[in-house]
């Protein structure tokens, strides 16, 4: 940037000026999202003593102590691993079912449709305190408290409406000479939404499992009011009653707290335009 | 919703529709719907019903008592004070953290969408050399993965990082304020009632900022670009271009995602229930947490589901005004 200001001082100083305040918005903007996720990660591997003090704000001697402190002293891979079953299972069976009932919504004739896709918007709206009672009482008497498949079974049935939601858009922009095609050459309708309608609607998929996965991943009050014990805990509600007698252990609450949300944070570097695909799906296009 | 206006899928009068393939259809359909559909009745629609059922009743499982009083659990609603104190709460937290959150949400779409993406730049400068535009494709696709962390970090995790943020003595927040010279002493955030509201708030802005500014932004970026070109010819502003373009044209997904957020915070629970627990008193109790308090806490299942009913009712009324809105809106 030498350049002579009797000169360039007018559009190129105006640009040198623009683009240093949005830079800095910009950084604003990315500390204010950043930050509290990376002051947990300091903190995570700041040894005990230096907990309770700040002035040093980063580590002087970083120590991993607190990851082998979580992983050998408390539950929480055991829970991680509850969660992961739930949430892989919901996913396989929200996207198995859904895409069933998408492909219906989406294709075949089936009386009341739009009061099917409004049935589900509301579902997916209403507060789930609403049917928290119900549910609790219903599962006791199935004799499934505290097992994984009854969080199976709800988290399955809370990510349907989304799940429909984003399947049904999907599979309508796939061309629908293609399925009449596969009928003619003696598809039946379910031979034909494997072959030919989900093939090319793969991305959707993706989405709506992806969303279905996070939304099971992080689910709580659901996890929390239907388990009891270790059997069947999850790791938010690992999180939420992280053991500690009379004050939170700081350093291990931090080292705890990234390990649950590393997954999701992996799908979301890895996904990260289908998972804003899916997230925009339902209201821009809409 | 928007779907409704969509023709029916099936096809027209080609010579493909033979009404035997069609009857095939017909028994098809329902078969591979009812899974799905079992489900919602079964675990979602089912328990609404149950719940509405319950609220008529005086239900405390553990002393097995269950019986049939009437409209009396809604009746003790009307002059619940702690009922009225979490009606006010969750007002309070839903209107500030939305406001909070759209107007965030749009300046971040805004910052991310116009400077990034040429359209206000001179023509001159919109040729510029494939290296420089490389690179601002890189700085979105960071800056997208960043917004998007808080959004998905389980609410959970988010409140345990505040709580941890707000810390009385080794909190980051009052390192920072006593050095800067904000304050005097330490605050002791989560302690005070006014305060730890505020906190949680601030969580909440945190955490669902992302997500509106990512809707805006799909938002901005199918607004057509001849529109732009259009108003620059006329000689507009970029203040005049923002109210005369711009806004009109986000005004319906602006709405749709108040509609998400105000859903969202009403029912709030995980994010305030593990920060807080409702303390200091009740001062941060919202209707989620007195519900949930009052039937796995206090296990009177009957007034429970009567408060949760209410707050259904509530949520209800809010919606329907919000799809007033968006009806109108797009008529006009």
């Amino acid at each position: 940037m030498r350049t002579d200001p009797a000169f360039r001082l007018g559009p190129g100083m105006q640009r040198v000026i623009r683009l240093g305040l949005l830079t800095a918005l910009l950084l604003t903007v990315a500390a204010f999202c950043l930050g509290p996720v990376l002051w947990q990660a300091i903190t995570s591997l700041k040894p005990n003593s230096a907990l309770v003090r700040l002035p040093p704000v980063f580590p002087e001697s970083p120590t991993l102590d607190h990851y082998r402190a979580v992983f050998t002293k408390s539950a929480l891979g055991h829970d991680m691993l509850n969660s992961l079953i739930v949430a892989m299972t919901s996913t396989a069976l929200a996207i198995g079912l859904g895409s069933l009932c998408a492909f219906t919504l989406a294709r075949l004739p089936l009386p009341g449709k739009h009061l099917v896709l409004g049935l589900f918007l509301g579902i997916s709206m209403f507060p789930p305190i609403a049917t928290i009672s119900s549910i609790y009482l219903l599962i006791r008497a199935f004799g499934l408290r505290d097992t994984l498949l009854a969080l199976i079974l709800i988290h399955t049935t809370y990510a349907l409406p989304l799940a429909v939601w984003v399947l049904t858009s999907f599979f309508r922009q796939v061309p629908l000479e293609l399925y009449w095609a596969a009928r003619v050459d003696g598809c039946s309708p379910l031979r034909a939404l494997i072959s030919v309608i989900l093939p090319p609607a793969v991305p959707g998929v993706a989405v709506a499992a992806l969303l279905v996965f996070i939304y099971s991943w992080n689910e709580f009050m659901f996890a929390l009011t239907l388990t009891a014990t270790e059997r069947a805990r999850t790791a938010p509600v690992a999180i939420a009653l992280f053991p500690g007698l009379h004050e939170v252990p700081w350093g291990d609450m931090a080292a705890a707290t990234l390990v649950v949300t590393a997954p999701v944070i992996l799908l979301a570097l890895l996904f990260q335009r289908q998972i804003v695909a899916g997230l925009t799906a339902g209201s821009v296009k809409g | 919703m928007a779907n409704a206006s969509r023709p029916s899928p099936f096809p027209p009068q080609s010579g493909l529709a033979r009404p035997r393939v069609k009857l095939t259809e017909q028994v098809w359909a329902p078969v591979l719907a009812s899974p799905a559909l079992l489900l919602i009745m079964l675990f979602a629609l089912g328990p609404i019903v149950g719940t509405f059922w319950l609220a008529f009743h005086r239900h405390l499982p553990i002393f097995q008592v269950y019986e049939f009083i009437g409209l009396r659990n809604f009746s003790r609603l009307l002059t619940d004070e702690r009922f009225w104190s979490a009606c006010g709460t969750t007002f309070y937290f839903t209107v500030v953290s939305v406001a909070l959150e759209l107007l965030l949400g749009l300046i971040i779409a805004l910052l991310l969408h116009g400077p990034l993406s040429g359209q206000h730049r001179s023509a001159s400068t919109m040729q510029t050399d494939a290296g420089g535009r490389m690179r601002e494709w890189r700085v979105k696709d960071w800056i997208g993965v960043v917004i998007l962390l808080p959004w998905i970090v389980p609410t959970v995790v988010s409140a345990r990082i505040w709580e941890w943020l707000y810390h009385p003595e080794y909190g980051l927040l009052n390192y920072f304020l006593v050095k800067v010279g904000l304050v005097q002493e330490p605050i002791n955030w989560l302690g005070d009632p006014i305060s730890a509201l505020h906190g949680a708030i601030l969580m909440d802005v945190w955490k669902a900022t992302p997500f509106v500014a990512i809707l805006l932004l799909a938002a901005l970026r199918a607004i057509p670009q001849d529109l732009y070109l259009a108003a620059r010819v006329d000689g507009a502003g970029p203040w005049a271009t923002f109210r005369q373009v711009t806004l009109p044209l986000l005004l319906p997904v602006i709405l749709i995602v108040l509609t998400f957020r105000t859903m969202d915070a009403f029912r709030v629970f995980d994010a305030v229930y593990v920060l807080t627990g409702g303390g200091p008193g009740n001062s941060t109790e919202t209707l989620s947490i007195y519900a949930y308090k009052t039937l796995f806490q206090m296990l009177q299942f009957g007034y429970g589901s009567a408060l949760a009913c209410a707050m259904f009712g509530l949520i209800s009324l809010v919606t329907a005004a919000y799809l007033l809105l968006l009806r109108r809106q797009l008529q006009a």
